[in-house]
Order: structure tokens, then sequence, then C-alpha cells
């Protein structure tokens, strides 16, 4: 059947630094400051402080406030999951991406056409937040962080277990996780949880803060003690949450000769973890690995597929092959190493 | 395979030296022959195998993968071997044996498990490629429609997931009706319109796990890896390289072709190797090294005498290397100690440092870490055949008696063969610094001086072809070589040495005996032009730079010539400072390599310029390093064209940097 609706992209485009919708008025994760911003999650280049107002859902909002003050915008409007919202005729949803606590796609349909915004996600499992939803669309936008077939993640329980085997293997050595302080470290810890270890995990100061709010979001993480005040010798052995950053910085120097740890998709890749010195890679993603992304795109049975960020040439390529129309957006700022 | 596979990756992100002994020292006690040997063969001089692995590698690989795909996978992961392991799938019969729906129309299916088939006739064909099955083919139930369950990780996870969506195989239904029952909006009616013809799948077929997850792969040893390459056509070998890959997972795929492939790279140097079956033996390097030249892969008589099970073995009458006497960097608080009396001074010679070893009709020349180079340099065999001498020297490339860039040198190096017009284009000489042996008898316990006295002696007599000795620079004090060094900026030098009269030959890098005196280097603030992706541990990060200097064209207007390319001089931390700035300045992208905006400033250090056709610039810098990377600096205040040219006829145009600058 030939649909006379305008084609989506005549409402609905990339602006430098974000996705513009015109007959709504409003923006999707805009990298600067703007009148109405709906923002998908709480990682930094895609919730910046200072927007007019902000459409998200409560977690999203929580995190902000928590990472930028509490007044961060003028406005905060949560919206429940599964809720529609109509902006200017235009129908918006949020339905959960499964990438970290208070993640959502924005679905959003206009003269008979929907589009997705997937902002950041994944499909594997992750007891820190909600999972995945699928939503058929016309349009699907969508990262492509780790969109090369190399990139296959394993089970985030899998790499806690070898976790845990190599601090049964290195009872001296204090173990430091580098991971990314919002999302990957709460998860990492939860599953680290789920796989049995119930010593009390210590934090970096960089991720006091949201973990504490991921607690208070009502997620179990167990005992967790400050790094900072306790005694170098009582964490030996022991689990250190860090940003990765910390990693190799002089503030690990108090740990003597920890074991390096990094969880992050990255990890696939040996040159990546032995450029940064990494001696326990943990293969744990928050975002889709080549299949699943494929496989998502394919469910979606979107006709177009808009790539924000990442390896978008393999992607856009790969899709061309399978008779799909895809292009890359070309977004300025999302970071495609923030993982 | 799998201790072996353990041990490369352990190896991998062991930062320590003493823990990678360590690790070596366990495997060479534990490991049973023949395989500890062909761990060794592979870590140091390669196993005896020639295989066009790269070739028969994307074989393979384009059989199930787009060569697009395979091509900018490899782009990423900078390294062939990790990206073959990482994409092979963990069974490639589980692959659906069709072609997607590509826009090359494929119409054959893929044989997938016909491997055995000829493949002459399918050459002229374009393999085809799957990534994800689209055609609808039935999906095997979960309960293994003939398949057994752990062939296919992937029903596996799907189980053991409590995510509603997570890809097991409960999930065949299309997603409109998984996620029909949620919709609200009146879209939802429109379920209907999608006429997208593509079904949906499951996760594909045949993407399993990686390696830890799919169970304890069968064992293979390395002799039966080394067996199955070790004969036959290419088309049979990559078959059976096919079918050996069939039965590892990802860390034992990499480990494989670790083995087979030649030059690892996984932080071990060959020497690091001998000294860590060394040292886990109570021995010391030398011992090894002395014999290791007489001995091949896989190094049974070596492991022997190592076990006390045999003597050791007997170089007999082949030649070997002896380990090599290296020099310190002179630095300013020795001058005060060292008297000019003590010391002979000689040229140090631009080229590479070689030990030539000649006996029994024999000839082998070295590198000073002790790499048999002689295959290269079969000019250099015939020279000294007949001889029976161990000498020192540095290879230079000699044309018309001038020395040659060490460019030239360079063309010759790195490989197993040489052509004809190699050797015409190219030819070597070795300027001879010491005589270690002369007939049966071992010099290196007497002095320098009386050691030179017996090269200059036995040159005299002998004087092999293509060979010269180094001559002595006579100075009275150290003032007076120092007038010497800082004017020395002839072709081919590289600076001067200080040696010990009194010092005898000892392996290694002595104190207080050998010094090295490098000539300043020279710098030049040049602007970063385009970054390439790096290979190994620096794969996937912007780490080799090509830039360039001002030059001012015939308009007036001001632009960039690339002048020389580096990488290395800067820090771990410094890589990823820049190859994040080149992320948010590039403007155009090529495969690996990005054009960046012309902004960013490299202070650049280099031994000298040469003229060169190959860069537009019509020069090229000689051993150009990062020296600074100039944050601060706005590029249009880089050098000039001009700069650089002064500079190309020795002149001191460019300023030297301090010595003490430079580390």
């Amino acid at each position: 059947m030939i649909s006379l609706a305008p084609p989506v992209d005549s409402w609905l485009y990339p602006v430098g630094s974000g996705i513009y919708c015109e007959p709504g008025d409003f923006y999707i994760d805009p990298g600067r400051v703007v009148d109405r911003a709906v923002i998908t999650h709480g990682h930094s280049d895609h919730a910046r402080a200072g927007h007019r107002a902000v459409l998200a859902t409560s977690e999203t909002i929580e995190i902000m406030k928590v990472r930028y003050g509490e007044d961060c915008a003028g406005v905060f409007q949560p919206l429940a999951i599964g809720e529609t919202i109509d902006i200017n005729g235009v129908r918006v949803r949020l339905v959960p991406a499964g990438h970290i606590l208070g993640s959502a796609q924005v679905v959003i349909e206009w003269a008979g056409r929907r589009a997705v915004i997937s902002g950041d996600y994944k499909r594997a499992s992750d007891p820190t937040c909600a999972p995945f939803e699928l939503v058929t669309c016309d349009v699907f936008v969508t990262e492509a962080t780790f969109a090369l077939p190399v990139f296959r993640h394993e089970k985030a329980r899998h790499e806690a277990d070898k976790l845990l085997s190599s601090l049964r293997a290195e009872p001296d050595r204090t173990h430091l996780i580098g991971a990314y302080n919002l999302g990957k470290c709460q998860r990492m810890i939860r599953v680290v949880r789920d796989a049995g270890y119930d010593k009390p995990i210590y934090l970096h100061g960089a991720v006091v803060a949201l973990t504490e709010l991921y607690q208070k979001l009502g997620v179990d993480l167990g005992e967790l003690l400050p790094v900072a005040g306790t005694d170098p010798k009582s964490m030996r052995g022991g689990i250190v949450m860090c940003p990765p950053s910390a990693l190799g910085d002089r503030w690990s120097r108090r740990f003597g000769d920890p074991v390096n740890a990094f969880a992050s998709g990255w990890m696939r890749v040996r040159g990546r973890a032995r450029q940064l010195g990494v001696e326990l890679p943990l293969v744990v993603s928050d975002h889709v690995d080549w299949p699943e992304l494929i496989q998502t795109v394919i469910e979606t049975e979107a006709q177009e597929i808009w790539v924000t960020h990442g390896r978008e040439d393999a992607l856009v390529h790969y899709l061309g092959t399978l008779g799909r129309k895809a292009r890359a957006l070309a977004l300025v700022g999302y970071g495609e190493e923030a993982e | 395979m799998r201790a072996f596979a353990r041990l490369l990756d352990c190896l991998v992100y062991t930062q320590s030296r003493n823990r990678k002994v360590a690790l070596l020292g366990d495997y060479f006690r534990t490991a049973p022959d023949p395989d500890r040997g062909w761990a060794l063969a592979a870590l140091t001089d390669g196993v005896p195998i020639r295989l066009p692995l790269r070739r028969m590698l994307s074989d393979l690989v384009t059989r199930f993968i787009d060569p697009t795909l395979y091509r900018l996978s490899r782009d990423y992961v900078g390294d062939t071997a990790e990206t073959v392991a990482l994409l092979w799938p963990d069974d490639r019969s589980v692959l659906p044996p069709t072609p997607g729906p590509s826009p090359q129309g494929g119409t054959s299916p893929l044989p997938l498990r016909g491997r055995g088939r000829g493949r002459g006739d399918d050459r002229s064909e374009k393999p085809k490629q799957l990534v994800l099955d689209l055609t609808p083919t039935p999906n095997p139930s979960p309960q293994g429609g003939g398949e057994q369950e752990d062939v296919s990780p992937l029903d596996a996870r799907g189980k053991q997931n409590t995510s509603p969506f997570d890809m097991g195989g409960e999930r065949h239904t299309s997603p409109l009706d998984a996620a029909g029952g949620q919709h609200t909006s009146p879209l939802d009616a429109e379920g209907g319109q999608h006429t997208s013809p593509l079904p949906s799948t499951g996760r594909g077929q045949g993407w399993g796990d990686l390696g830890h997850n799919s169970g304890e792969p069968p064992e293979l040893s390395l002799g039966a890896v080394i067996d199955a390459m070790a004969d036959g056509t290419t088309a049979e070998r990559t078959e059976r390289l096919g079918r050996l890959l069939d039965q590892l997972d990802a860390t034992g795929r990499w480990a494989l072709l670790k083995l087979i492939g030649g030059a690892p790279r996984v932080g071990v140097s060959a020497r690091l190797a001998r000294t860590a079956l060394a040292e886990s033996y109570g021995r010391d390097v030398s011992e090894i090294e002395e014999v290791w030249h007489a001995l091949e892969p896989p190094y049974l008589e070596l492991f022997q005498w190592l076990d006390g099970k045999a003597e050791r073995p007997d170089p007999g009458a082949k030649p070997v290397f002896r380990p090599v006497m290296l020099a310190h960097p002179i630095e300013e608080e020795d001058w005060p100690r060292l008297s000019p009396e003590d010391f002979s001074a000689e040229w140090k010679w631009d080229g590479i440092r070689v030990q030539v070893a000649a006996r029994g009709g024999d000839v082998r020349m070295f590198s000073r870490q002790g790499d048999d180079i002689s295959g290269a340099f079969p000019e250099i065999r015939s020279a000294f055949h007949g001889h029976d001498c161990v000498v020192d020297g540095e290879l230079l490339i000699v044309r018309d008696d001038k020395i040659a860039p060490f460019n030239d040198l360079q063309q010759r190096l790195n490989r197993k063969s040489v052509t004809a017009k190699m050797m015409a284009s190219y030819p070597p000489h070795v300027r001879l610094y010491d005589l270690l042996f002369e007939g049966q008898e071992d010099l290196r316990g007497l002095s320098f001086g009386e050691r030179r006295s017996r090269l200059e002696a036995w040159h005299a007599k002998h004087h092999p072809r293509l060979t010269d000795v180094s001559p002595l620079v006579p100075f009275k004090s150290f003032d007076e070589l120092g007038v010497l060094w800082s004017s020395a900026r002839a072709e081919g030098i590289e600076g001067l040495m200080l040696k010990r009269r009194a010092s005898p030959y000892q392996a290694g890098r002595v104190k207080g005996e050998w010094f090295k005196w490098k000539r300043a280097a020279l710098t030049l603030d040049c602007v970063l032009m385009y970054a390439q992706r790096g290979s190994g541990k620096r794969s996937s990060y912007y780490s080799d730079y090509t830039f360039g200097v001002w030059r001012t064209d015939e308009n007036g207007e001001r632009q960039l010539v690339p002048v020389g390319k580096a990488y290395s001089g800067f820090t771990d931390e410094e890589l990823l400072e820049i190859d994040k700035w080149i992320r948010g300045h590039t403007t155009e992208t090529f495969g690996p390599v990005r054009a960046v905006e012309p902004e960013l400033v490299f202070e650049v250090a280099f031994d000298a310029v040469q003229e060169s056709t190959r860069h537009k610039s019509g020069v090229a810098m000689r051993f150009p390093r990062i020296h600074r990377i100039r944050w601060d600096k706005p590029a249009a205040e880089a050098d000039t064209l001009d700069t650089v040219l002064r500079i190309v006829g020795g002149g001191a145009a460019a300023r030297a940097a301090a010595p003490s600058d430079l580390v």
C-alpha cells in the first residue's frame, strides 16, 4: 500500500547535536541547551544541564539532578513508561531501552508514521533496569557503538565468575574494577552479588552518589563502603569499584600492586585492554553487540534506519547489503568511547 | 593448545616482566614435547612453516562474512589473527546454508559443509556472504532438532537468561506479535502495512558465544597443528586450517593463528622467551644463546639438556650467535669520571649492528638480538665463505663508496629472501668493529686494544669482500672529541662510540665500559595532517601520525606538505589525548586513516632530513619521533618547508634539542 503520509525526515531530523521534531517543537538528547528536550537516559552525552524543560522517566530525572544539581533544568516533567503524551499533536511515549536505570526509547508518532529513537540500548539481561522492549516502526534510530561483527559481548554473569576466580587466585591483591560510574558500575556490583560475593564492596568517591541513588531507587547492592577513610590493608584481596580513569592513576597507588580490571565491551579486543594496562578484562557492555544490533534492526521492521554514533560505516554498509535503507546522522558530540 | 592459549592470553595482559618470565617458565616446565618446543619457536624464530596465511584466512572468512565487514573489522582490531578468532563462528555447520538477499544476488547455496570439494571451480565465483540469515529457515527447536544442544551456545544463553527479550530459542515469534499487546496507539492497527519482506529470525544461528562460554574445547596438540600445516597445496591447507579452527574456542583460535602466523606480538621478545626458559631451569641465557642457532624447532635436544637428561647440544661445526656487547648512552655526569687516555673513539655508523659468524663452510649473519638475518643478504654470506671467524660490525648499504640513507637499508631488512634487483640496487657492506673469534680461538677475554690489533691484522690478511674496518678517531682530549662530534653531520654517521681500551668483550650492557654519544637530534614544529590506527597494542587508537610543514605556493597561499610520519615519542596517556583530539577534529575518513583539521602542532625530533621522491614536499625525515605535543602552539607558527630544505644540506637551521631532552 502506498502511503501518502509525509516522510518521517520531513518532520524529524538531525540538527547538529541532536534530533529535532518539528511539529512537536522539541529535541531528543540535544547536545546544546534548548527549550524542550526529551532525554533518553542520564549519560552525559545524552543528558545535559540547562534545558528549559525536560521530559524523561522519573529515574532519568533523578539521575540528572544528582549529576547536575536539583535545578539543572527549568522544568522537569516525568513521563511514566508506556504512557502517551500529546505534544502539539505529536504522540510521544517512552519504552524501556534496557541500557541503564531509567533508560528509555522515545516513540514518536505523527501523521500516520512512527519513529523510534532508541538512545543507547541493549538486549542482554540486566538486573538493575527494565529490559528492552521492541516497538515496530517506520524509522528506527539506533546507536552503533559496537557495530562490527567482532563484537560479541560475554554474559555479565560469566565475567563476574571470572572476576571471582581471579580473586581466589590472587587473594593478596586488591581488584580495582574500572566501570562507567553510571550504570555499568552498579550493574557489575549487582551481578557480582548474584554470583555469590557478599563481602563489602568499596567505592571510589566518584561513584558514590549515583550508586546511592540506585539503592534509593530500589536496586539492592549489598554492603558498600567508601575507599576514602578505609585502611588500604583491609581492602586487600577485595573489590574496589572506580571510574576507568582511576586505573593507573595516582589514586590507585594506595593499593600496592592491584589487579586492574575493566568492565567494558571494548575489552573484547586485546589491544584495547593492553593499551589501557588492564590485566583482567571483563567483557560486559550496556550496549547491544553486533548480533543483537542486527537482530533488533530487523525486528523493528523499520523501512529506514538512522545511525547516530559509533561504527556507522560498518552498520550502514551491512544494512545496505540486506536491502535496508540506512544512513548515518553524523551527530556531533556523541561519545563513541563512553562505555 | 589449551595450555598454550592460556599462556599467550596471560602474557598479553601481563605488564610485569617477572610475571611474564614466571608464566613462560611454568609452561616450559610442564608442557609436553614437542608442544613446548613449538611454542618456543613461535615466540622466537617462528615455526618453520610458510603459509600465505592472510590470503587463506581471507578465503575462509569471506565464505561467511561480507568482505567489507571483514576489512573494517581487521582495520579496527589491528591484528588479523585476533580478528579471525573473534569472527569465526563456534559452529560453522549451523550457519544457514543459503546466502542472504544481498545485492550481489547470489543463487547457489554456500557449501559450508562440503569443504572438501575442489576449489578450482568456484574461484571465479564471488563468495557469498552471510552474517545473519534473513531467509525463512526453520529454527531448530530448543530441544535440538538434530543438532547436539551444546553446539549452539546461543540456545543455552536463552535458557539461562530471564530477560524476555534475550536471544533464546523462544523468541521466534514475530516482533509484532510480541509487542502488539502493548501498543495503545492507532498505528498498531497498521501493523499489516509493514511490508518488509524480512521475517524475523532468532539470533543468527552460529554466532556462538565466544570462547569461555562454550565449554571446554577439545584438546588439540601444537604438534598436530604443525603437522597439518606442514605440507599440501594451499587449497588443502586452507581447508585443514578451517577444520582446526572449528575445533577451538575464540582464545584457542587466536593462539593457533599466533602459533603459525609468525611474530605473535604478545609482549614477549625472542630474547625474553629464551631468558625465561634459561631462568626457569636455573641457567644463564647466554648458555642457550650460544647454541641456539645450531638448533631447530621443536628443540628436543635443548629441552633434554635443560631437563638434565642429556649434555648441552654441541653446535659442532655450525656457526652460532655470541651475545653482543652493548654501550650505554653517555650522560653528563659520566664525563668527569672518564679519562681520555683510557678510551678509543670510533664513529657510530648509521646502519644496524650485526655479527657475522663463519665456520665450516657455513656463514650466518645475526642481528644484535640474535635473529638470523642471513637469508636476506646472500652477498655477505658469500663474502665470508671459507673464512673461520666471528666478527662484530655495522651493516650498511654502500653505493659508490658512499653510505646510503638508512631508508635504503630498510628495503632489505625483514625479508626472508631477496631478488637480484634488490641486490643490485641496495649493495650491502659490513664495517667491522671487533673480532670475537679467529679460527677456534676465542678472543673475547682479551682487551679491546688487543682485539682491535688482531682485527686489523686479520683483515689485512684475509680481506673479505664487502668489508672494511671502521677507523678509530684519534683525539687527545674530550674537548677535541666534542668538536668532532658536533661537526659530524656527514651521511651515515650517527655519533661517536667510546670504548674502554681495557674492556673484554662481555655480553650485554656492561656498566662503564662502552659509551655511545649520539649526535643531538634536530627538531621542527610540524602540523598533524593524517592519523592512522595502529596495530597490536595500539589497535583502534590513532597512533601513527603524518605531519607537515607550511609551503607557500605560487599564488601566495600557504598549504601543508607532509614531511614525515611518526608513531613514537609519546606516552600512553598522551596517546589517549591525541586519539581523542583526532576523533573530535576529523575532516575525512579513508578506511583506517583520518584527515584532521590542521590545528595540532607536534615538535618532531629527527636525525636528518633526506631528499625523497615519495613525499610531496620532496624531503623526508630520518627517524622522526614526537618530541613534544604543542597543544599551546598555533598551527600557523609551525615551521616552513624552506627551513626544512636548509637542513638537507647539513645546515643547522633547525634547533638542536638538548641531548638531555631526548630519552
